[in-house]
């Protein structure tokens, strides 16, 4: 009696570790699916666009969650492209500048025009943006831009004295300016101040060897090279004064929390850096990314770029600028971003003292960054 | 007699794991930096070679070589100001403190390490930066403001951080082992102080030292963080000119070059330090 009683129990055991397991086994694709209804979008782009700040309400409207791969610097990105596997990225910022190097190593998808309000956008120049068109083939979406110029501790420089690249070799300055460490901005605006102009990045050797020259005798002014953080601090602690290589975008988050910090556009002219999204090829989410970048060139998208905690940069949709300037007048008139206010980045590029970021066209990159070595250690 | 010799498995068993370690850990990469020190970049993508132009093109800057020597400086620098100012500390540890008070410094010492090294560096700001602590308690007596932050000083006060703790440690472990009676037996002997250190401690103490020297010297040499952010940057050390290098143009190649005489560097100073640390002393006959 005993015996079969034990018999029983183990053949109730079984039955349920038979049942437990076919219902675990059953239910595995609902499990499955249930898992599968946030989609993940790979992005590569500069720090803070895949943050919740910018990304937040597109991911709780569609179900999708961004994975932000960040990188610091065209060549970076270009790099981290080329180790991966194609498809590995579903959307790419880029600096405008590189989405030609983008296409032609053949990591981007066309785009449809027909998609992007390109009827809305506040210049013209941003319709058919250098780079951004092989032909009438569209690669890449402009998002948003900043302007670089010189940037100062207002207690330290007068706006007159910022108003020329002359301001950072004022003797009161030395050992109190600093660089963003990077060739390119920093080497764009001495070729600037050599009044290379429009023509600031297809130097001939002798403007070249003027350049470097220009740049070395600023070099006993210098009090640092710094990255992103770096250049924050310094400039929030009151250790640099005044620098070289940045704009409003590192500035205007000082300015937000009452620094007294400031950038302008002197009167050689400025740079501009544009920031683009490209659909990485063979992405099996391209529909989804195409959502996301018509929701950016929305109003509100263009509100959240303008606001974006990391940096912040300008609308370049007529609607997007009119929207922050309705709901965030402080901000529209901080950025200057209002029509008839002097430093106003759309009336700048129109009086043509602005000047898209670019690669050298006459030396190479490595010549550039080869001198930048040289003038540090100098 | 055969002197054949038998392989000893079972200590060939508890040696595996850390020879397995070195060869995967360590030979592995070097073997690979080696060879992408020869590799080409084309399109930002390395491409297998077996070409000298990366060694060429940064042995002939002279921004590598301005680098390299500024390195070595400042990193020698800083190995000898921790040596010294960690010897007042340790021998007072070693001669003059308890066992259990010793115990407590050692474990107060090995406190900063619980912290993130960049999170220390960062402290610093606090109390370098021209309105900061230092600069503001020396404006009490009259002094300054000086700069500090974005200088050699900075650096080595960085390169402190990361080894004076580590010193003090060493030196006092080295010293706290010295037979104390020879010490008393100089002083009996009519041995003043500082000769009693000079000619009795220091040379009871010098592998330990030399050893302490090293890793202080290995550890500066190889920072990137103080000349960085302490430092600004400038001049630029070896380990910011391989960032600066792959940063731009993803000269991966060329960073394996400025790693490889990084640790060349290293094995060199090593190799001699131990020597030194290890000859034996000339007897008087």
């Amino acid at each position: 009696m005993e015996k079969s009683n034990k018999k029983q129990q183990k053949h109730y055991l079984r039955r349920d570790v038979l049942r437990i397991g076919g219902g675990v086994v059953l239910s595995t694709p609902f499990v499955g699916r249930a898992w599968a209804q946030t989609t993940e979008i790979n992005m590569l782009a500069w720090y803070g666009h895949g943050e919740p700040d910018m990304v937040g309400a597109f991911e709780e409207a569609n179900n999708v969650k961004f994975v932000p791969k960040y990188y610091a610097g065209g060549d970076n990105m270009l790099a981290l492209i080329a180790q991966s596997p194609p498809g590995t990225y579903d959307i790419i910022l880029s600096d405008g500048e590189f989405v030609q190097q983008l296409n032609a190593a053949g990591y981007i998808e066309a785009l449809d025009p027909n998609d992007y309000p390109f009827e809305d956008m506040l210049h013209e120049d941003f319709t058919k943006f250098p780079g951004h068109w092989d032909g009438d083939t569209l690669y890449s979406m402009i998002l948003r831009g900043g302007h670089l110029g010189v940037s100062y501790n207002t207690t330290a420089m007068s706006a007159e004295e910022a108003s020329s690249y002359e301001g950072f070799w004022k003797p009161e300055l030395k050992g109190k300016v600093g660089h963003f460490d990077w060739h390119l901005p920093n080497l764009g605006m001495m070729s600037l101040k050599n009044g290379n102009g429009a023509g600031l990045w297809d130097l001939t050797g002798d403007q070249w060897q003027a350049v470097q020259d220009t740049t070395m005798s600023l070099r006993q002014q210098v009090g640092g090279f710094f990255d992103y953080g770096g250049t924050f601090n310094g400039l929030k602690n009151g250790e640099m004064l005044a620098m070289c290589g940045i704009g409003d975008w590192i500035t205007g988050v000082l300015e937000r929390d009452g620094a007294p910090v400031a950038s302008v556009i002197p009167k050689e002219g400025g740079i501009q850096f544009t920031e683009s999204y490209c659909i990485g090829k063979g992405s099996s989410k391209a529909d989804l990314v195409k959502s996301f970048i018509q929701y950016m060139l929305s109003p509100e998208g263009q509100v959240k770029s303008a606001q974006m905690l990391a940096y912040p940069g300008f609308c370049v949709t007529k609607a997007g600028r009119a929207m922050l300037q309705e709901v965030d007048p402080k901000e529209a008139k901080r950025s200057h971003q209002m029509d008839g206010m002097p430093n106003d980045p759309i009336a700048l590029i129109n009086e043509g003292r602005i000047h898209y970021r670019d690669i050298p066209q006459q030396q190479s990159l490595e010549d550039w960054n080869d001198f930048w070595s040289e003038y540090k250690n100098a | 007699m055969s002197t054949k010799h038998k392989i000893d498995l079972y200590a060939l068993t508890w040696r595996l794991p850390i020879i397995l370690w070195q060869l995967i850990f360590f030979v592995g990469p070097v073997v690979f930096m080696i060879a992408i020190s020869f590799f080409v970049v084309k399109n930002y993508r390395m491409t297998e070679a077996f070409e000298f132009v990366n060694w060429q093109r940064m042995l002939t800057r002279g921004y590598f070589w301005d680098s390299y020597w500024y390195t070595l400086f400042i990193a020698s620098l800083s190995a000898a100001i921790a040596m010294m100012l960690a010897f007042p500390a340790a021998w007072a540890l070693a001669f003059r403190a308890s066992e259990n008070l010793r115990r407590g410094a050692v474990f107060l010492l090995i406190i900063p390490f619980f912290t993130s090294y960049l999170v220390r560096t960062f402290s610093w700001y606090v109390i370098l930066a021209e309105s900061g602590v230092l600069n503001a308690m020396l404006g009490y007596v009259g002094l300054g403001p000086f700069k500090m932050l974005n200088t050699h000083f900075g650096t080595v006060v960085g390169y402190l951080t990361l080894t004076l703790p580590l010193a003090v440690i060493l030196q006092t472990v080295t010293m706290a082992n010295i037979d104390k009676t020879l010490v008393e037996a100089a002083r009996n002997l009519g041995c003043k102080p500082l000769a009693t250190i000079w000619r009795v401690v220091l040379p009871l103490s010098k592998t330990g030292f030399v050893v302490t020297a090293l890793f202080c010297f290995i550890l500066a040499f190889g920072d990137f963080v103080a000349p960085f952010y302490l430092g600004g940057s400038q001049e630029p050390t070896l380990p910011i000119l391989i960032l600066d290098t792959t940063k731009s143009g993803q000269q991966w190649p060329r960073a394996a070059v400025v790693a490889i005489m990084m640790m060349l560097t290293l094995f060199a100073v090593a190799f001699t330090a131990i020597m030194l640390a290890y000859r034996k002393p000339k007897v008087a006959r």
